[in-house]
């Protein structure tokens, strides 16, 4: 199975290899599409882990058991569809295709499941439409 | 030969008789059954525009406090309005940051807040905060004020911009090797994007190019309310370069426009914010033409393929005021998302809502098709020429 999810990792956790050991330990593959670590602060990664299902799972509460923290990544942009006003200032912006001018409605469709969570929309959006949610 | 009056065409939307179309839906009914039918057929073809429009502002009366005050600074929200007329009256603008923003000495900064946001707070009637000084006078003693205010306890507020609606503008590439911030949006180096910012074949000024039909006293939608056109607009430049369809190549014409902020709504009057630039106001303005003859509704009729805009750099060619251009792309090819200049292929994004654009000459289509939005003839359409600056001359 893959998923995509957010790690948080408390300024207790930021100098341990996590990714070492779940490649090594639990045969997992882990893309790293965005992260954020500090030695001693705490830090945030935006993952994508695949693998058997059992290895995941086991993965996950190796991960969890050490003070990792896990948010599923749909948790974190939102698009606040009150807040556009479909001027699509970001679609030239979004590195993904998340934000997407659908034609010849030219309505701003944003797709959640390719976010990667870059953030980039979130000063780039005029209306400050988006939003990180954690 | 097709002639209607402003007369006729009232009566008939008083009467619930009135056709009216948008300046999307008067396109294919011409290229359907000609100019001439449509011409017969059509009474009234609505516009609309939906974008950042930095000179865009209000004037304020604050009301008088016991005791009197002549406010001689005045600051909504944190965000200064420039108090140097009667007590208390001011003017808020769209692009006024508060004293206290970082502005971009943390470059490029984020501009989260300021007049433009101050304007939507109060038309979707949250509370403000007033705050006040003055020097204190023998007629008005008050020196300090400081309340919460919302829209509807103030005396007076009207929206008055003094440049919206303009008539074409620059499509905004970056030809330096880094990003640029601008009023544009954010510009990706060597021509990662182009940016433009006019609803096209909906914009007011494309479907009426030569003023015939819009001036001091034009009746429209604004902001979500009633408005009217008040004068031209600055920078107002009619003598710009003209297609043969007369539509200008380069920004030419604009509007100033006038309203009552209580009819108006946060839906339609909205703060923005540009990263490294400041923040702004999104405008919604609808502009109602009456089909008075036929060259009139053909100059409804024009479409994106019909309608050219410059490519302009903004890492150099723009901010030095150099005015040179490096190519020139319709409506059509800015709208699909791709524009080829030179041998690339570049994205485009928008910065004026289209869809806002077209929900605003709909939403006003059922205004005139209700029979409760007449319209006005222009005491004088704003000047085609400026040889022709003459604001004596009623038409
Ligand atoms: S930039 Fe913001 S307001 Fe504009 S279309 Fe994208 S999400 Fe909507
Ligand atoms: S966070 Fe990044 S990937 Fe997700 S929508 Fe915003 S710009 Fe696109």
């Amino acid at each position: 199975m893959k998923q995509k999810m957010v790690l948080y990792f408390p300024s207790t956790t930021t100098e341990q290899p996590f990714t070492y050991y779940l490649i090594k330990d639990y045969n997992l593959m882990i893309n790293i599409l965005k992260a954020n670590i500090n030695p001693r602060k705490e830090g945030r990664a935006v993952v994508e882990i695949s693998g058997d299902k059992k290895d995941y799972l086991a993965g996950l509460e190796y991960l969890q058991s050490r003070g990792v923290k896990i948010f599923p990544l749909e948790q974190e942009i939102v698009w606040q569809e009150d807040r556009c006003t479909h001027c699509g200032a970001c679609v030239v912006i979004c590195p993904a295709g998340a934000l997407v001018l659908e034609r010849p409605e030219m309505e701003v469709k944003f797709l959640g499941e390719k976010c990667i969570v870059c953030e980039h929309c979130i000063k780039a959006c005029p209306s400050r439409a988006m939003e990180a949610r954690y | 030969m097709i002639k209607k009056t402003y007369e006729e065409i009232n009566a008939k939307i008083r009467a619930g008789e009135a056709v009216v179309v948008t300046a999307e839906e008067v396109i294919s009914m011409v290229r359907e059954q000609g100019v001439e039918e449509t011409a017969a057929a059509v009474d009234v073809v609505t516009t609309g525009t939906f974008g950042p429009m930095c000179s865009s502002g209000a004037f304020f009366c604050l009301g008088h406090s016991k005791p009197r005050m002549k406010m001689s600074r005045v600051f909504l929200n944190g965000v200064e309005a420039y108090a140097g007329l009667a007590a208390v009256d001011a003017y808020l603008g769209a692009t006024q940051i508060p004293e206290t923003d970082p502005d971009n000495k943390n470059f490029p900064g984020e501009f989260n807040y300021g007049g433009g946001h101050v304007l939507e707070d109060l038309v979707a009637g949250k509370e403000v905060l007033l705050e006040a000084t003055a020097y204190g006078t023998d007629c008005y003693p008050k020196k300090k004020l400081e309340k919460m205010v919302r829209l509807e306890d103030l005396p007076q507020a009207t929206l008055y911009n003094p440049r919206n609606a303009y008539q074409n503008y620059n499509v905004a590439v970056n030809l330096s090797d880094r990003t640029l911030y601008t009023y544009m949006g954010i510009l990706k180096p060597n021509m990662g994007n182009a940016n433009y910012s006019t609803s096209g074949q909906l914009s007011p000024l494309f479907n009426d190019p030569l003023y015939r039909t819009i001036g001091m006293g034009t009746k429209i939608f604004l902001g979500g309310g009633v408005g009217y056109v008040s004068w031209q607009g600055t920078q107002h430049s009619p003598d710009a370069l003209r297609g043969e369809n007369g539509v200008p190549l380069t920004p030419a014409g604009t509007l100033a426009v006038i309203g009552d902020m209580k009819q108006m709504s946060s839906k339609w009057l909205r703060g923005v914010s540009f990263m490294g630039y400041g923040v702004s106001l999104m405008v919604g303005v609808g502009i109602p033409i009456p089909i008075l003859d036929e060259e009139i509704l053909k100059f409804t009729a024009v479409s994106d393929e019909e309608i050219f805009a410059p490519v302009v750099d903004y890492s150099e060619s723009y901010p030095q005021g150099l005015g040179e251009t490096i190519g020139q792309v319709s409506y059509a090819q800015l709208k699909s998302g791709e524009i080829s200049v030179g041998d690339r292929l570049i994205p485009t994004a928008p910065l004026s809502s289209y869809r806002g654009a077209r929900d605003i000459a709909i939403l006003l289509k059922e205004w005139i098709q209700e029979g409760e939005f007449l319209l006005t003839r222009p005491v004088f359409t704003i000047p085609a020429s400026s040889e022709k600056f003459n604001y004596k001359g009623a038409i």
